[in-house]
């Protein structure tokens, strides 16, 4: 940017034929090109704000919006969502039995029904909690087994073990059990089967998250070399011994815990409740119901509240009141801006468009 | 008494920083207290280790590039910061962020700033290597050799070669002309195109050209060190134990080009960078733009803000650890480190310094090159302000000033070669009245001449005639063939009657060395009309008329000064008679007139007033028969007062009043001063953009007037012109009192309320302004009274005044005035200011105003290298304004807003974030994504939109002046528009964070399995962050061109395939710990109340702005708003017929007369020193010159080599010199005071 001002060619120049030796006969013309681009007439579109197109937008996205909202709100309210509210007890390690009532008639609902647990004022997004893990450990690789990032800290060893897996998040794993159970108008209490897979994103499921060892199937002797995570009260290749699929990194309420929620109050998908195969009896029948929770889980330490929440989904998933009203009200502003700027348009404005520029 | 004071006056004003700084390279020279010099001695002079001829302006080597490169740029304080960013995240307790982050745009803007210093300091290399490569004829072991320039060495001793550059500064040894005179033309040093001439020693100029002789020259030269003084040298030389004084007269200067001389030869005193050219080429003061002082204030402010959230969010976080923090113990142990809460929160102030440094933006200061750079090369490029016939184009010499361009206020111009052409042309003439020139039809009606339609006077009869003359009316020619005797005269008299130097390079090929082109103009009208003079001697004049050879002995020159206003030549004819002939001033001629010419005087007096309505300069012609016994007498009188010791120029006036009487008028002659193509034209559109436009001349105040008159600027109708002239401070103050008031008048309080009027932002209707126009002054004011008018007491009443005028016109100023003006506007009414110009006495008002502009295409270099901006006419400064300059402020000044909106749209969603995650520093963005906004996903549309945009055409651009307004209000960007969009940026992230917020609650996916996770909403919030501002550049953009289509669209589609790219599973498996978010593109992408959320989100934010917008529009229209709409309506019509303004000239003003304003050559010319050696068999070498005695030189053949040169050199200053001592003592005062 600095620049001398003395440029040799200047001197140089500018005397034709002045000096003897010159310079080539036929001198290019300095002239600059005749293009579009050099002389900045491209071709262009030059939209203008004007009454013609943005009084209909509004009125357009008025009448999109309100309809859309509309959809939504009522596609949320057919959504039968229940919520438990587990309260603890004092001690913490208990079991607790919760018994409810089913109160609201389930009769039309034939599809499946999902199971959550939630979480209140729990920091998943806490920074240093969020970053202490290691993405290549939990991806298989050996080095990062025996070896875990240093963001790990301060779950990264034990006993001069290498945890796997390492890090915060994994260390707080949500181990509370979740049971639910008929309760038959004649006092026998029937377990409802839950599913526990088909809860994680296949890509973390599939691709994210994979056990050490390609396919050795003794996940014992993988993870011989490296300990527990502080609170775990069993090593990772006992979280479904039942299930070798879903068994280590690739225990699939593992996988959903280790996808760290965005906001302190949170809602995880635990287990799915299948439909029935005929489709004629409701998935979840009017009744009583009981529910069981093994409570592992401490959250009184920090103001924290748990739920269980049952709920179907639509196409466009959960509860979800907020958008619908969102959109409903955006397209109704949007479409009452519209009327306003109607008339002021109508009223005041454009009197004056040409006639008076001065010059 | 006046002119000591005036100098007084400057010399207390050289307050405004050095506008050349001294080279202050070498240090070395600053400790050389004197030079020795000894000539063909190169061992002897070795020891002193002066700078040898090599010039070097580039930077860097290859070597050295890297580590200065670097190290200029972590200078600026941009760069510097990003550099701490980037060590405060190396620590990990405060990383918030990789490292790549800051890594990646940090070593894209060096690259982009390297390669472009590279290439720079890479044409500097070349054009070095040019000059250093020039070939030279150096003496060495006694033969002539032709060597590089850069092998020169001090004490060389090099022959040039007539129209050779002078390689380095040397003293002249000899030359081929007689006396060791040698002609040197100046015009890259000062500007100056005249001749100048420069004389050797006589033991020197013994020399000659004998190899052997010069090859045993072994005298010293002792002399001052090398400074910047382009006329001041002292020092001796020392050459068989006598000693020589030397003074600036025997030197030739780098630079220089010699001419009319066939060789000369000298001894290289300075070399290189110690050349006094190359001392005066100091570094330019580095010009900032507005905008730029602007932006670091804000950059400042934003930093500011910066910190001040950081401290907000530390507070948080200190909060949250006590109170929330604590608990969550049992899920996120502390390390011992931040066991503290306060000290947490001092980490996480650092920690959010990194997150939200996104709001300095990295990339700004570099768009902002690119986009001036952009400028600039349109400004090249563009046709419209190419110059076919010199072959120039406009060129941007400077690429940091474009957008300043579109808030000029006050331009000043020079006059000589700006406004006008500097060619004068004889237009038309009244003969014993009778007027020529004019065109009849048969009807007798006049014809307006045009170049190409009205026929030309065929000159052929004259073998002699100058090619280039044209000349319409034929009645003339016919005059001459019919041998009426006063044509005959009158043109007798103009060949007569000058101070030009012929040269006659081939037969019959007559080039004029014209002191003034008035002189030259009027001496080739009579070459035309066959009277050819054709050479001269100290002694006659040998005219051709009508082809034959005529004699004149030239008895005496009675010379042209200021107070005379006339010149005078006493001749004998062939025939025996003696002649006086005289040209001057109108008023000054007609009153020596005979009683009985009163008749004509009065036709010729209307015809002169025809004349001067039309904008010509006139001239009044007059002779008189001398008797033989009066001459006689007269002479010896003349003989007596020229050697008379004191007094002498008065004495000499007298007498020549005495012999100057009586005389019988001929005619009088107009020439026209050609105004450059479309100069009222250019000057009523700027007027019209509100642009005041001062003329800062150094002519005198008539043609100054003149011209202005010719340009419109001042017209008939103008209610008064007022002329500030006093002499002194209490006059001046006077004048300029009486001029307020009465512009003032009965409504003092409405003006000086819109004097006093600050510029506002909000300047809707200049209802004030308009007034003041209404009501037309102008103001004129000279040199002496502006000397005055600048001091403290009175400059506030002078920019009053001046400001209140719709024309300002100041003459006969010094380049330090013109400077001093400029630096009054610049220091009282923070305005931008233009200066243009085209010579070296305009180089202190272009270095000083904020804008410099030269006029290129001229002979001399000095103001085009000193500008900003250079092109070849004045009229392509319309174009440079109103087009290119508010172009370039409207598209800066849209880039500026949308690039601080978008980045507090993109950072502040972090701020929010905060509040919900423990204030703990955590990002909501993926790390790519934060590292590639800016550079990548959000770059290229808004340069795009910096680059193209118009928001109103070129057309219309010139159509609507009053366009140009804003620009100068400085509406488009200032702090309230900075808050207005950096507020817009707070609301955008406000939306963009809280409706995610609100709507992933809880939400979960259609297939039940959560979606409300971190990765997620990263993904929506950076989803709708892209759409929202491509939505919004959209709405900006004035201009689609396919390029911005491409970009816009463009990048939306770049930021889905990185997206894509880096969520996929490949880029996992090869770097898991570097792209985490495997898979969250296609499983949140794919979820309808994702895009629900981002349309939503889309909407929300731009909406309000599209009804504000459209409101501002509909309500209240700028005129902008107002032109795009006829222009869209005239689009939709089809084109229409434009309507030019036409600009009529309507003045009646009596004119100047046709002078230059500096004393003649006559002296010179009489004396003879400028004679070559006579080849004429008509002329005689000079024996007796009845002028020579008056001079007071005693004789031409140096005796005592001492005296005579001394005294030489005062025959120069009083005669030849002289011309040049006002311009040149300016610039004496101007180079000291550097």
């Amino acid at each position: 940017m600095m620049a001398s001002s003395y440029n040799a060619k200047d001197e140089d120049g500018h005397h034709p034929g002045s000096v003897g030796s010159g310079g080539p006969g036929a001198v290019k013309s300095k002239k600059p090109d005749n293009t579009a681009f050099k002389q900045q007439r491209l071709p262009a579109w030059q939209p203008i704000l004007t009454a013609g197109t943005v009084l209909p937008a509004f009125f357009m996205i008025g009448l999109i919006f309100i309809p859309i909202g509309i959809g939504l709100l009522v596609t949320s309210n057919n959504i039968k969502e229940f919520e438990v509210r587990a309260v603890a007890i004092a001690t913490s390690y208990c079991v607790i039995r919760a018994l409810c009532s089913y109160t609201a008639p389930r009769t039309k609902d034939f599809s499946n029904v999902f199971m959550y647990y939630g979480l209140s004022n729990f920091y998943q997004n806490h920074r240093r909690y969020v970053k202490s893990r290691d993405d290549s450990q939990l991806n298989g690789d050996k080095s990062s087994l025996l070896n875990p990032s240093k963001e790990c800290e301060p779950y990264r060893t034990s006993d001069k073990k290498s945890i796997a897996p390492c890090g915060a998040i994994a260390n707080s794993l949500f181990n509370d059990t979740l049971e639910l159970f008929y309760i038959h108008p004649n006092g026998s209490r029937i377990a409802i089967h839950l599913v526990k897979t088909g809860i994680a994103w296949w890509t973390d499921k599939h691709v994210k998250f994979r056990n050490p060892g390609e396919n050795n199937n003794n996940l014992s002797i993988v993870f011989q070399d490296t300990s527990k995570p502080v609170n775990w009260r069993k090593p990772v290749y006992e979280l479904d011994p039942s299930d070798p699929d879903n068994n280590g990194f690739i225990n699939e309420d593992f996988i959903v815990w280790m996808r760290t929620a965005a906001l302190p109050t949170f809602r995880k998908l635990y287990r799915i409740i299948q439909k029935k195969k005929d489709n004629m009896t409701p998935t979840l029948p009017p009744g009583n119901y009981s529910l069981e929770v093994i409570y592992n889980y401490p959250v009184r330490s920090f103001d924290g509240r748990k739920r269980m929440i049952l709920s179907t989904i639509s196409w466009m998933g959960g509860k979800n009141p907020f958008l619908g009203i969102a959109y409903i009200t955006v397209g109704s502003v949007c479409f009452f801006l519209g009327v306003v700027l109607l008339i002021i348009h109508h009223k005041y404005g454009n009197r004056n468009n040409n006639a008076d520029i001065p010059n | 008494m006046d002119g000591a004071c005036f100098r007084e006056t400057l010399r207390t004003r050289r307050r405004w920083p050095d506008v050349m700084a001294i080279w202050k390279k070498d240090i070395r020279i600053a400790l050389e207290e004197e030079r020795h010099v000894r000539a063909n001695d190169r061992d002897y002079n070795e020891r002193f280790s002066y700078a040898d001829n090599r010039i070097k302006t580039a930077k860097y080597n290859v070597f050295t590039f890297l580590p200065i490169n670097l190290f200029e740029q972590f200078q600026r304080f941009a760069n510097a910061y990003f550099l701490v960013l980037l060590i405060l995240q190396l620590i990990p307790e405060i990383s918030s962020l990789s490292w790549f982050t800051t890594i990646v745009p940090l070593v894209l803007v060096l690259a982009i700033t390297a390669v472009k210093d590279a290439t720079d300091d890479y044409f500097r290399h070349k054009s070095d290597q040019q000059v250093n490569t020039r070939q030279s004829q150096v003496l060495i072991k006694g033969k002539l050799q032709n060597e590089k320039w850069m092998n020169v060495r001090v004490g060389d001793i090099i022959k040039l070669e007539n129209n050779q550059f002078v390689a380095a500064d040397l003293l002249l040894l000899s030359s081929s002309e007689p006396y060791g005179l040698c002609y040197i033309e100046t015009a890259e040093l000062d500007g100056e195109t005249n001749l100048k001439v420069r004389q050797a020693l006589t033991v020197t100029s013994d020399l000659g050209d004998d190899v052997a002789k010069l090859a045993d020259f072994s005298g010293e030269v002792i002399c001052e060190p090398p400074n910047n003084k382009l006329d001041k040298f002292t020092g001796t030389l020392c050459w068989k134990d006598n000693k020589y004084s030397l003074d600036n007269e025997k030197m030739l200067l780098r630079g220089c080009v010699l001419r009319n001389t066939e060789w000369c030869f000298g001894l290289v005193i300075f070399a290189g960078l110690q050349t006094k050219l190359m001392q005066n080429c100091g570094r330019t003061k580095f010009k900032r733009t507005s905008i730029d002082k602007l932006m670091n204030t804000l950059v400042l402010w934003i930093f500011g803000f910066l910190i001040c959230m950081g401290i907000i969010l530390a507070i948080g976080n200190t909060i949250w650890e006590q109170k929330v923090g604590s608990d969550f113990w049992e899920y996120l142990q502390w390390k011992e480190l931040t066991i503290n809460a306060v000290f947490s929160g001092f980490l996480t102030f650092w920690s959010y310094i990194i997150i939200l440094n996104t709001v300095v933006p990295i990339s700004l200061y570099v768009s902002v090159e690119v986009l001036r750079l952009g400028h600039s090369y349109f400004i090249n490029w563009d046709r419209r302000m190419y110059y076919s016939r010199k072959d120039t184009p406009a060129e941007a010499r400077t690429t940091t000033l474009n957008e300043e361009l579109g808030q000029v206020e006050f331009i000043f111009s020079d006059k000589t070669g700006t406004l006008t052409q500097n060619i004068m042309v004889f237009n038309k003439c009244s003969i014993n009245g009778k007027t020529y020139g004019d065109v009849y039809d048969e009807f007798g009606h006049k014809v307006d001449i045009t170049k190409q339609k009205t026929p030309c006077v065929d000159f052929s009869f004259n073998p002699l005639m100058d090619r280039k003359f044209r000349f319409h009316d034929s009645s003339l020619v016919e005059a001459i063939k019919l041998e009426e005797p006063l044509v005959q005269e009158f043109f007798r008299l103009l060949a007569l009657c000058h101070t030009i130097m012929p040269e006659e390079r081939n037969e019959g090929e007559l080039v004029y060395q014209a002191q003034s082109p008035d002189e030259g103009a009027l001496v080739t009208a009579a070459r035309n009309f066959g009277f050819v003079f054709r050479s001269r001697t100290p002694e006659t004049i040998t005219l051709y008329e009508m082809g034959q050879a005529v004699t004149y002995q030239l008895l005496a020159i009675l010379d042209f000064n200021n107070v005379r206003k006339r010149m005078s030549v006493i001749v004998r004819n062939p025939k025996g008679q003696l002649k006086l002939y005289s040209k001057g001033a109108d008023t000054i001629l007609f009153d020596r007139l005979d009683p009985s010419n009163e008749e004509l005087m009065f036709t010729t007096s209307e015809h002169l007033n025809e004349f001067a309505g039309e904008g010509l300069r006139t001239l009044a012609l007059a002779y008189k028969d001398l008797d033989e016994d009066v001459f006689d007498e007269w002479m010896k009188k003349l003989l007596f007062a020229s050697t008379a010791l004191d007094n002498r120029e008065e004495k000499l006036g007298a007498l020549y009043e005495e012999i100057e009487q009586g005389m019988l008028l001929l005619g009088a002659t107009a020439i026209e001063d050609k105004l450059q193509e479309g100069v009222p034209e250019t000057i009523a559109c700027l007027t019209l953009a509100n642009i005041k436009i001062w003329v800062l001349t150094g002519d005198k105040l008539e043609t100054a007037m003149n011209i202005g008159y010719s340009c419109n600027m001042l017209r008939d109708d103008m209610n008064t012109v007022f002329i500030i002239s006093g002499h002194t401070m209490l006059e001046v103050q006077q004048e300029l009192r009486t001029a307020k008031e009465k512009i003032m008048g009965p409504s003092k309080d409405k003006f000086s309320s819109g004097l006093d009027m600050e510029k506002t932002e909000l300047y809707s209707s200049d209802s004030v302004f308009e007034e003041t126009i209404i009501a037309e002054y102008a103001l004129i004011i000279n040199g002496h009274s502006l000397a005055h008018a600048l001091e403290a007491d009175l400059e506030q009443i002078l920019v009053d005044v001046a400001c209140l005028c719709k024309t300002v016109i100041c003459c006969r100023v010094t380049p330090l005035q013109k400077a001093l003006v400029v630096e009054l506007i610049k220091r009282h009414k923070r305005a931008v200011t233009l200066a243009i110009g085209d010579g070296a006495n305009d180089v202190s008002m272009i270095k000083t105003a904020h804008i410099g502009v030269g006029i290129s295409g001229q002979e001399g270099m000095q103001a085009v290298l000193a500008s900003d901006y250079s092109f070849a006419q004045f009229r392509y400064l319309q174009r440079l304004l109103l087009v290119h300059g508010r172009w370039s402020y409207h598209r800066m000044c849209n880039f500026l807003c949308y690039f601080f909106y978008k980045n507090f749209a993109f950072t502040l969603v972090h701020f929010w974030y905060g509040f919900l995650c423990g204030f703990s520093a955590q990002t909501v963005y993926d790390q790519w994504f934060i590292t590639l906004f800016n550079i990548v996903y959000t770059s290229l549309p808004v340069l795009a939109m910096g680059l193209f945009d118009q928001d109103v055409n070129e057309q219309y651009s010139l159509r609507f002046p009053n366009l140009y307004r804003p620009g100068q209000l400085n509406q488009l960007f200032n702090k309230r528009k900075f808050f207005t969009c950096t507020l817009q940026g707070v609301c955008t992230s406000f939306i963009l964070f809280f409706i995610p917020y609100g709507a992933f609650m809880t939400a979960v996916r259609d297939d039940g399995a959560h979606i409300s996770d971190q990765q997620t909403f990263a993904v929506t919030i950076a989803t709708s962050l892209v759409i929202v501002v491509s939505v919004q550049i959209g709405l900006d953009t004035n201009y689609w061109t396919a390029v911005n289509h491409f970009f816009i669209w463009g990048s939306l589609a770049v930021y889905f395939a990185i997206l894509f790219a880096m969520h996929s599973d490949g880029i996992f498996t090869i770097f898991p710990n570097q792209f985490p978010f495997i898979g969250t593109a296609r499983n949140s992408l794919n979820q309808k109340i994702v895009w629900l959320v981002i349309l939503l989100t889309t909407v929300v934010c731009i909406m309000p702005m599209v009804a504000v917008r459209f409101i501002k529009a509909d309500l209240y229209p700028t005129q902008t708003d107002k032109v795009r709409l006829l222009q869209q309506a005239t689009r939709k019509q089809g084109p229409q017929e434009q309507n030019l303004r036409r600009v009529r000239r309507t003045s009646s003003r009596r004119s100047a007369y046709a002078f230059a304003h500096q004393q003649g050559y006559g002296e010179l010319i009489t004396s003879g020193k400028n004679m070559k050696v006579p080849t004429s068999s008509t002329s005689t070498y000079p024996l007796y010159s009845p002028t020579r005695g008056l001079t007071g030189t005693s004789s031409v053949k140096n005796s005592g080599v001492n005296d005579t040169t001394r005294d030489q050199t005062e025959t120069y200053s009083t005669g030849f010199r002289r011309e040049s001592d006002q311009s040149q003592e300016v610039t004496v005062e101007d180079l000291e005071a550097r």
